[in-house]
């Protein structure tokens, strides 16, 4: 182990460009992980990148969505004090409050479940346990998000 | 333990911690919610029966907290945006968060009235 010439794997030479060249060309280290025909295009995906822009969007939507929400419910013209059937009726004959609610149902429960996603998969270790809370999420989402929508587009103020 | 090792944390993570739970508070009012409005497909009466639970005054006092939870949860959110967006997020993200509980503060006095003024007048009277 003399000089520079000894020592292929030698970090000065190959910097300043004097130790390989077209002659002796520097050997060609495989990647760890390299893309072969059976890797699949993306070995992620962009389901988490997309959830998190979700939440984001759909945070900015519902901030105006509930708190609107909450100031006609809780504190314009009485408070609750007003809420009863004919209360929603009124609104409910206004195609514009309907898109409203669907919106913000769709938006809230979307958002929500995604946030419970999320503290599941920090705090549930064991594999199972995290397969059924998040079975247990996702049923209870569908089931309520469904039962909301059909509320809405069936909403029939004579019911009775 | 040695003294000084446990991390508890500053602005950040309590941030993060209040939003954590108020999130998951309000996911779970949210299902009661659509069941209890659901009721309008059943009867006006069964409906009214279940609101009128709503107006009682310890129910007010848990939708002050329900507003108390949404506001926080609200504002802070718009602060995560605003870290995770603006160049400048990061760097302000203690001020940005001292600004949010300054502004939910304002908000919450002003919502004592319009939440709680009718629990008020049927505890005390009008």
């Amino acid at each position: 182990m003399a000089t520079t010439e000894s020592t292929a794997a030698g970090i000065g030479p190959v910097e300043d460009g004097s130790f390989y060249n077209v002659d002796n060309p520097a050997p060609v280290i495989e990647a760890p992980r390299k893309r072969t025909r059976k890797t699949p295009k993306s070995t992620r995906g962009n389901f988490e990148m997309a959830a998190w822009l979700f939440m984001r969007l759909s945070g900015v939507v519902l901030v105006v969505l509930v708190l609107g929400h909450l100031l006609i419910q809780l504190v314009l013209d009485g408070g609750v004090s007003k809420i009863g059937f004919a209360f929603v009726a009124g609104r409910w004959a206004s195609p514009f409050w309907q898109v409203w609610d669907l919106l913000m149902l769709w938006l809230a429960m979307l958002h929500g479940a995604n946030g419970l996603r999320t503290v599941v998969n920090d705090y549930a270790e064991r594999a199972n346990t995290r397969l059924w809370l998040k079975g247990l999420l996702y049923t209870a989402t569908v089931f309520t998000i469904l039962l909301g929508t059909l509320v809405i587009f069936t909403f029939d103020p004579n019911i009775r | 333990m040695p003294a000084g090792t446990l991390y508890r944390g500053r602005e950040g993570m309590w941030s993060w911690v209040a939003h954590r739970v108020t999130g998951v508070l309000i996911f779970f009012f949210l299902f009661v919610h659509v069941l209890d409005t659901a009721l309008v497909r059943v009867s006006p009466e069964d409906y009214d029966k279940v609101v009128a639970t709503y107006k009682t005054p310890i129910v007010a006092l848990l939708e002050y907290g329900l507003v108390a939870a949404i506001l926080f949860h609200a504002l802070n959110g718009l602060r995560v945006i605003a870290v995770d967006f603006w160049s400048k997020g990061p760097r302000y993200q203690k001020q940005m968060l001292w600004s949010v509980v300054g502004l939910w503060l304002v908000l919450m006095l002003g919502a004592i009235y319009p939440v709680l003024g009718h629990a008020a007048r049927e505890l005390f009277g009008s």
